[in-house]
């Protein structure tokens, strides 16, 4: 399962490689940020905000059917968004174990680590940290 | 109306703003939360380590005596630009914040108490919010608001009503960081001294942009940090008259605010100002500070709040071409600061694409929580000006400002 985590992120980075400078690669994201289906206004509650953030973020994970993890992500910012987009696009559908132990490789890759300001970098990780938690927790579940 | 500044000369002062910021020549308009400095500056605190430093007061030798000159000459340079009587009112703190902590932990404890109130505003920072929240829980005080009209400006129907209630303090801002408006903050204290209460300033925006004049305002208290006119962190100011902090007992214990120190006898404490200067200062700091308000009054307060303000105007008609934005504040005494919102987008995501064009403005609360939760909004972008910033580069921040909300909104 791993190997579709490590094609997810090989396409990223791939992606990515297209741009010229962080104005495109901006555009990019908030594409991605709006393409990502909105969560419901009755489920944005409290509990599922994520620390860390400027703007709000939530998420949402489920196990479907077949015991993967199903993400769902929203944020009142829509670079937020599409960061979140990026992040369920390469967590979502996987074994819980596989989110654990994820080597989420390609955010150094596309940059966004060195260019993300503190804030936003602290963010995206604690939204790399619940995702995690995620995992962790539906794995203990069985 | 005041001789024009030559802004683009001025810049040729700042170092830093020869910097590129992801490829793009950097526009500074961050100028609120901190200034950036003048080469005087710089060099006042390099040649102070390379030639000159000793800790203060201490030794017969030299260099100390030197040291000693140079920081207690910043005091009196402090002292002529405010406005103070006399140097042993100014006493140097680590900023704003440590100065109206001071105040809060001293003057707070022994004059407010169970069941008094303390007077605050909706447009305060946090550093004019939580010291007097502290002080009031632990005593049992009350602190109350005095709201603002939707043009950013206090209400002053309702400041009457507040006063007469008698607080024992009114703490306001002498300029908004937020919204701009600049408080006449002459009548305010005439009107809280005259329901008899006592009055500290918050001066941290109104320094760096206009002439102060502590005796005029008849303000017990004034504060200002140094970083945001011009000079190093972590300096600050507090100003209080004499005989009031004559009688505040001294905050901080430790060396350099001591007359006599023993175990037998007890310790008494050295007269002002070093009563409340415990420990070794900040010494570059406050030298550099001096130099840095000697800066200003070069160019003349006045000269560079009429700049400010004339490119905060030439902002804000750019802006106003963008649909669905709203300025935040716009009372008609204003400082050189623009802040706004618009409909369909979040200020981060404008502040980061700004970011990307090499524009650096603040988004978020401003370190107004009350403020945003008044106008029921999440946070602002905010362009705030200074003496070294152009027309040129209000114009690439508008357009860079109408690229990013087409962005963020196709």
């Amino acid at each position: 399962m791993s190997d579709l985590l490590q094609q997810r992120q090989h396409d990223i980075a791939e992606e990515f490689e297209f741009f010229e400078d962080w104005m495109e690669r901006y555009e990019h994201i908030i594409e991605l940020g709006k393409e990502l289906d909105p969560i419901a206004d009755g489920d944005k509650l409290d509990e599922h905000l994520i620390r860390g953030c400027q703007s709000r973020v939530w998420l949402l994970a489920a196990k479907d059917g077949d015991g993967n993890v199903q993400f769902r992500a929203d944020s009142d910012a829509i670079i937020t968004k599409g960061l979140a987009a990026l992040m369920v696009r390469v967590m979502n559908g996987l074994p819980p174990v596989a989110i654990a132990q994820a080597d989420l490789w390609f955010i150094e890759k596309i940059g966004l680590d060195a260019h993300l300001s503190p804030t936003r970098a602290n963010g995206l990780r604690s939204m790399v940290q619940q995702m995690k938690h995620y995992g962790i927790a539906f794995q203990v579940q069985g | 109306m005041s001789k024009a500044l030559d802004a683009a000369a001025l810049r040729l002062q700042f170092p830093i703003l020869n910097r590129e910021v992801n490829g793009k020549p950097l526009v500074y308009l961050d100028h609120a939360a901190s200034s950036q400095k003048p080469i005087a500056v710089i060099e006042a605190q390099r040649e102070y380590l390379m030639h000159y430093h000793a800790n203060v007061h201490r030794g017969v030798h030299a260099l100390s005596q030197q040291a000693t000159d140079a920081f207690e000459n910043a005091r009196t340079v402090v002292q002529q630009h405010i406005g103070a009587a006399e140097s042993c009112e100014v006493i140097w703190t680590a900023g704003a914040t440590d100065a109206i902590n001071l105040v809060a932990q001293t003057w707070g404890r022994d004059h407010i108490g169970q069941g008094d109130t303390i007077l605050l505003t909706r447009m305060e920072h946090h550093a004019n919010i939580v010291p007097w929240q502290m002080l009031a829980d632990e005593v049992g005080a009350s602190i109350e608001v005095v709201e603002i009209q939707d043009d950013g400006t206090l209400d002053t129907k309702e400041l009457q009503q507040k006063l007469a209630k008698g607080p024992k303090l009114f703490a306001f801002t002498h300029v908004s960081n937020t919204l701009g408006t600049v408080n006449d903050a002459r009548s305010l204290t005439a009107q809280a001294k005259a329901a008899g209460a006592a009055v500290l300033i918050d001066g941290c925006q109104a320094v760096p942009h206009m002439n102060v004049d502590v005796q005029a305002l008849d303000c017990d208290f004034y504060i200002f940090s140094g970083h945001k006119a011009y000079g190093p962190t972590g300096i600050g100011v507090l100003y209080g008259k004499r005989a009031l902090l004559e009688a505040m007992r001294p905050w901080r214990g430790g060396g350099e605010m001591i007359d006599v120190v023993s175990f037998e006898n007890g310790t008494t404490y050295a007269g002002l100002p070093h009563k409340f200067e415990a420990g070794t200062p900040h010494i570059s700091g406050a030298i550099a500070l001096g130099v840095a308000l000697n800066w200003i009054n070069g160019i003349g307060a006045e000269a560079i709040m009429d700049h400010e303000t004339m490119l905060a105007a030439h902002a804000r008609k750019g802006l106003s071409s963008i649909e669905g934005i709203r300025f935040i504040g716009s009372a008609a005494s204003a400082a050189g600061v623009v802040s706004f919102v618009v409909d369909g987008t979040h200020p981060y995501d404008i502040g980061t694409l700004l970011d990307s064009q090499g524009v650096a403005v603040r988004t978020g609360h401003h370190c107004t929580q009350p403020l945003m939760e008044r106008y029921d909004i999440p946070g602002t972008v905010r362009a705030s000006f200074g003496a070294y910033n152009t027309l040129q580069e209000v114009d690439t921040f508008v357009v860079g400002t109408v690229r990013s909300v087409r962005m963020l909104r196709d």
